[in-house]
C-alpha cells in the first residue's frame, strides 16, 4: 500500500477499502484477497486450503459412453468452454485425473471395465453422474441389459439429470462440485455395496453352480440381481 | 436430372416395372418351398440346410450382392432367419428369404460364406434370439457378454434372473505376451473400452507383431442397451419416436427418426404431407452436416492427435446446426421431432428470422469449408497419414455390407437418397458424392463434399418453404390415435442415415406394438471391415482407419 494516499478514518468503509484506498489498481483486489479477507497474510487450516485449490482446478477424464458424451465434448469445446471454471481439458488416463464424469447408459458387460478406470484414478476423486441413465437407467430402464444407475456401480457425487443434460446443466453441475469440493464435502455416503466380489464369496445359487466349471475362481466378477435392482 | 443413375446391364427377373419374381422363384426351382408377400418385396420360404446354395445362386447369377440385413425372430411354432437381398445397383430391387427353422433345436446353414456381412449379423440372430448357424466360421456372443444365460429376445426368456460377468479380457495383457506358439515376438494389447481413439466404448483385441498389426478383433456390446426390445414394448404412434434418436446419437436423430417413420408409415399406409416432407428433407440434411462435423473433428482429433484447431472450429460449425435445429425442435440433440405422417410443428416463428439464421449459416458454409481443406485435406502431414492407407476394395465393402460415405469412398455407388427415393429428394438437385481412392483420405473427402450436397439441398428446401403458400402448410396426415397394422404384415425399409443405410424391419401381429423391430445399423456392417482395413498396417493406420470409419456406438451395439 503506498504511503500517499487518504487515511482510513471513515467507519463506514470496511478495512479492506480502507487498505486498498482510492485510485488504487484492481489486480490487488483479486479473488484470493476475497475468499481469504483483506489482509495480507492468510490464515488458514492447510486442508481447508487445499479443498480451494482442489475445486479451482479440477482434472477431468476424457471418458465418453453414450450420447450424453456428445454433450460433454461439447461442454469441453467452443462457445461453453468449460475450461474457464478451471476444470479444464480432459487427460486421457484415469492415473492423471481426479473427476470422472459418467455420460451415457451402462450395460451389464461395460459396468466392471468402467468400476476398473474409477479404481484406477487416485484419490481424492469424485464422480459426476450425467443424464437420466446414470441416475436410473433412463428412457432403457426396462431393458434386460442395463444397469439402472452409475450408483449401482461406484458412488456418485453429483447428479445432472436430462437426457441428455444440455452443456449448461453440466457446467451447473460442475460448479456445484467445486463449490462443495471448496467446501470440504468429499464423496457422499455409497448407497449400494460397490466392490467387485470374488467369485468364491457369491452364493452357491444356481446359476453360480452352472457356471462354476466354466469360471476361473480367481477370476474378479460382476454379479447382477436383476430382481433386487431398484 | 443430375441424379438418375446409369441403367446396368439386365439380369434375371428384372423388368422395365420391378423384379419378376417368377422369374427369380424359376431360377431356383425346387429350392422355393413357399412364397410369402412382404411389404417391401417377396419373400422366398427355403429350407434350413440349403441356404448357402440358394444365396450364392442368387448372388451370382441374379446380381443380388447387397446382404442388407439379417432378421431373426421366435414364432409360436418356429424360430426364422430372413436375409434381406438387394442389389448395390438398384436397391429397390429386393428379395427376402426366409429361413424356418424347427422350435426345439433352431439351427440352419450360415450365410456367412456366401455374404461376409452375414458373419456379424448370424452372430447377432445367435446371441439375441438363440439360433444356431452350422458352417458358420466364429460363432460365438457378440453383443452379450460370454457368460450371459438365454437368449434376451426369445420367448422363454426370464429377464429377473441373474447374471454374471466376468473381467477375462482386462485380464494383464503383459502376462500373456507371447501369444501364440509359431510366432513369438506378437503381442496382444487391449485398445479400448475405454480409450481416447475408439470413439466411445468399442473393444479392440489386437495382435501386434512389432508396430503392425497381425490380427485384430473388434469386441463389441458394451453399449447395447435393448434398443430392439425398448422399441418392441412402445406403440407404433409415439413411444417408438424418441428411441430412433438415440441410435446414432452424433446429432443425425432426424434420420434416424425418419428410417422409423418411413417403415411404419409404409407398413400402415400413411401419406405425408408434401410440405412436411420438405421439412422433412431439410431437418435430415441440417442433421446430417451435424454427423459429418463431428465425424471430422473427431477424425482430425485421431490423427493430430490434439484437442485444438480442426476439432473446436468442427465444434463451432456444429454449435450453429444445433442452433438451427433447436429452433426449429426445441432439443439440441435428441429431437423427438417426426411424427408418423408428418412432423411435430411447423417452422419457429417468425419464419424470416429461421429462415435468416439459416441461410446465413449456408453462407458461411463454403469459407468454413475452405478452411478445413486448408487445414486439414491440404495438410501434408494429414496426407502422409491417410492417403493410401486404409486400403478398402469396392468388392470388400460390397461384401462387408458397407454404405454410406465409407462405400461411396471406395467408388461404390449406393446412396438410397437417390437409389430408393423418399422424402422430396427426387425433387431436388443435388449429386451422390463419390471417390475412389479407397483409403482413408477419400472417406473423409466424401464426407466433407456430402457437406456441401447437402447444403444445397437445404438451401433449395428453404427457398421452397419461403414460397410455400401459406394456407397449404399441412405438416401432419390424418392419423388413426392407436395404429394396428393387420397380423403378420412384414416389412424392411431404409433410408440413407448420415453413416449410411439405415434399415428398419418390423413384423405386426395385429396389437399396437411391433412383434419384431430390427434395426440394420450402417456403423455394425461398416464396422466390419475393420480387420479388412487394418491388418498388416501400422498400429496409428489402424487408428485412423477406424476414425474414418465413423463409428457411433450407440447405432453398432443398439
Amino acid at each position: 500500500m503506498s504511503s500517499d494516499q487518504t487515511p482510513p478514518a471513515v467507519n463506514d468503509v470496511s478495512t479492506q477499502e480502507a487498505r486498498m484506498g482510492e485510485g488504487t489498481d484492481d489486480r490487488f483486489n483479486s479473488t484470493l484477497r476475497e475468499a481469504f479477507g483483506s489482509t495480507p497474510f492468510i490464515l488458514t487450516k492447510f486442508d481447508q486450503f487445499m479443498n480451494w485449490v482442489r475445486g479451482s482446478s479440477m482434472f477431468m477424464l476424457q471418458f465418453g459412453i453414450a450420447c450424453c458424451s456428445i454433450e460433454m465434448i461439447s461442454t469441453y469445446a467452443i462457445k461453453h468452454d468449460l475450461d474457464r471454471f478451471g476444470a479444464g481439458i480432459p487427460r486421457a488416463s484415469p492415473r492423471q485425473a481426479d473427476v470422472i464424469v459418467i455420460p451415457g447408459t451402462i450395460v451389464s458387460k461395460f459396468a466392471p471395465r468402467m468400476k476398473r478406470v474409477y479404481d484406477q484414478m487416485p484419490e481424492p476423486k469424485f464422480v459426476i453422474s450425467m443424464g437420466s441413465c446414470t441416475i436410473s437407467g433412463g428412457p432403457f430402464q426396462e431393458g434386460y441389459n442395463v444397469v439402472k444407475g452409475a450408483e449401482e456401480i461406484i458412488p456418485v457425487d453429483i447428479h445432472v439429470p436430462g437426457c441428455p443434460p444440455r452443456p449448461e446443466a453440466l457446467v451447473y453441475g460442475v460448479a456445484k462440485l467445486q463449490e462443495r469440493i471448496a467446501n470440504g464435502e468429499s464423496s457422499p455416503v455409497t448407497v449400494k455395496p460397490y466392490e467387485l466380489e470374488q467369485f468364491g464369496d457369491l452364493n452357491q445359487d444356481e446359476l453360480v453352480q452352472h457356471l462354476a466349471d466354466e469360471i476361473d475362481e480367481d477370476e474378479l466378477v460382476m454379479r447382477y440381481n436383476w430382481e433386487d435392482s431398484p | 436430372m443430375s441424379i438418375e443413375k446409369p441403367s446396368s446391364p439386365t439380369e434375371i427377373g428384372v423388368t422395365d416395372d420391378g423384379l419378376d419374381y417368377d422369374a427369380l422363384a424359376e431360377l431356383l426351382g425346387g429350392h422355393v418351398l413357399d412364397r410369402e408377400s412382404h411389404v417391401n418385396a417377396e419373400g422366398f420360404v427355403i429350407r434350413p440346410d440349403e441356404v448357402q446354395e440358394v444365396l450364392s445362386t442368387l448372388k451370382t447369377e441374379a446380381g443380388f450382392d447387397h446382404c442388407a440385413c439379417v432378421t431373426a425372430q421366435e414364432y409360436d411354432d418356429r424360430y426364422e432367419s430372413i436375409y434381406h437381398l438387394r442389389k448395390y445397383d438398384d436397391p429397390t430391387q429386393e428379395l427376402s428369404i426366409v429361413v424356418p427353422s424347427p422350435k426345439d433345436d433352431p439351427h440352419n446353414q450360415s450365410a456367412a460364406r456366401v455374404y461376409d456381412t452375414a458373419d456379424w449379423h448370424e452372430r447377432e440372430a445367435y446371441d439375441l434370439v438363440g439360433i444356431d448357424y452350422d458352417d458358420h466360421p466364429d460363432l460365438r456372443r457378440i453383443l452379450l457378454p460370454d457368460t450371459w444365460q438365454g437368449h434376451p429376445l426369445s420367448q422363454d426368456y426370464d429377464q429377473s434372473q441373474p447374471q454374471i460377468v466376468t473381467l477375462r479380457e482386462n485380464a494383464n495383457p503383459l502376462q500373456e505376451d507371447r501369444r501364440s506358439e509359431d510366432d513369438p515376438d506378437t503381442m496382444f494389447v487391449n485398445i479400448g473400452p475405454h480409450h481416447p481413439a475408439t470413439h466411445g466404448v468399442l473393444h479392440v483385441k489386437t495382435v501386434l507383431d512389432g508396430e503392425q498389426v497381425a490380427d485384430i478383433d473388434p469386441d463389441i456390446g458394451y453399449l447395447h442397451r435393448c434398443e430392439e426390445q425398448m422399441c418392441e414394448h412402445g406403440t407404433y404412434r409415439h413411444q417408438i419416436m424418441p428411441y430412433p434418436d438415440r441410435w446414432d446419437y452424433s446429432g443425425a436423430g432426424i434420420i434416424n427418426e425418419w428410417a422409423y417413420a418411413r417403415a411404419a408409415e409404409d407398413l400402415v399406409g400413411i401419406d405425408v404431407p408434401e410440405y412436411a416432407q420438405v421439412i422433412r428433407t431439410m431437418s435430415a440434411e441440417l442433421c446430417r452436416i451435424t454427423g459429418h462435423m463431428l465425424a471430422l473433428g473427431t477424425f482430425a482429433l485421431d490423427v493430430f492427435g490434439d484437442f485444438t484447431a480442426v476439432f473446436q472450429y468442427a465444434f463451432r460449425d456444429r454449435e450453429v446446426v444445433q442452433s438451427i435445429l433447436e429452433d426449429l425442435t426445441g432439443q439440441r440433440l435428441m429431437f423427438n421431432y417426426l411424427r408418423l405422417g408428418g412432423v411435430a410443428w411447423d417452422l419457429p416463428e417468425p419464419r424470416e428470422e429461421f429462415f435468416e439464421k439459416t441461410r446465413d449459416f449456408l453462407d458461411d458454409l463454403p469459407y468454413k469449408l475452405e478452411e478445413y481443406h486448408d487445414l486439414i485435406t491440404g495438410n501434408e502431414i494429414f496426407q502422409m497419414r491417410c492417403v493410401d492407407t486404409g486400403i478398402l476394395t469396392p468388392e470388400q465393402a460390397k461384401a462387408h455390407g458397407a454404405t454410406g460415405p465409407v462405400a461411396r469412398a471406395s467408388g461404390v455407388d449406393y446412396d438410397l437418397r437417390r437409389d430408393d427415393p423418399y422424402g422430396y429428394y427426387d425433387e431436388l438437385d443435388w449429386n451422390v458424392v463419390t471417390e475412389s481412392g479407397c483409403d482413408n483420405f477419400s472417406r473423409v473427402l466424401v464426407r466433407m463434399r456430402e457437406v456441401e450436397e447437402s447444403a444445397r439441398i437445404i438451401e433449395q428446401c428453404v427457398d421452397l418453404l419461403e414460397q410455400w403458400p401459406e394456407d397449404d402448410r399441412e405438416i401432419q396426415a390424418n392419423v388413426p390415435r392407436t395404429l394396428r397394422p393387420d397380423p403378420d404384415k412384414e416389412i424392411y425399409r431404409a433410408v440413407e442415415g448420415a453413416k449410411g443405410e439405415l434399415g428398419i424391419y418390423i413384423r405386426s401381429d395385429g396389437t399396437d406394438k411391433p412383434a419384431r423391430f430390427k434395426i440394420r445399423s450402417p456403423c455394425f456392417s461398416n464396422l466390419q471391415t475393420l480387420p479388412e482395413l487394418a491388418q498388416g498396417e501400422y498400429i496409428p493406420d489402424m487408428v485412423a482407419s477406424l476414425g474414418s470409419l465413423d463409428i457411433i456406438l450407440g447405432e453398432v451395439d443398439r
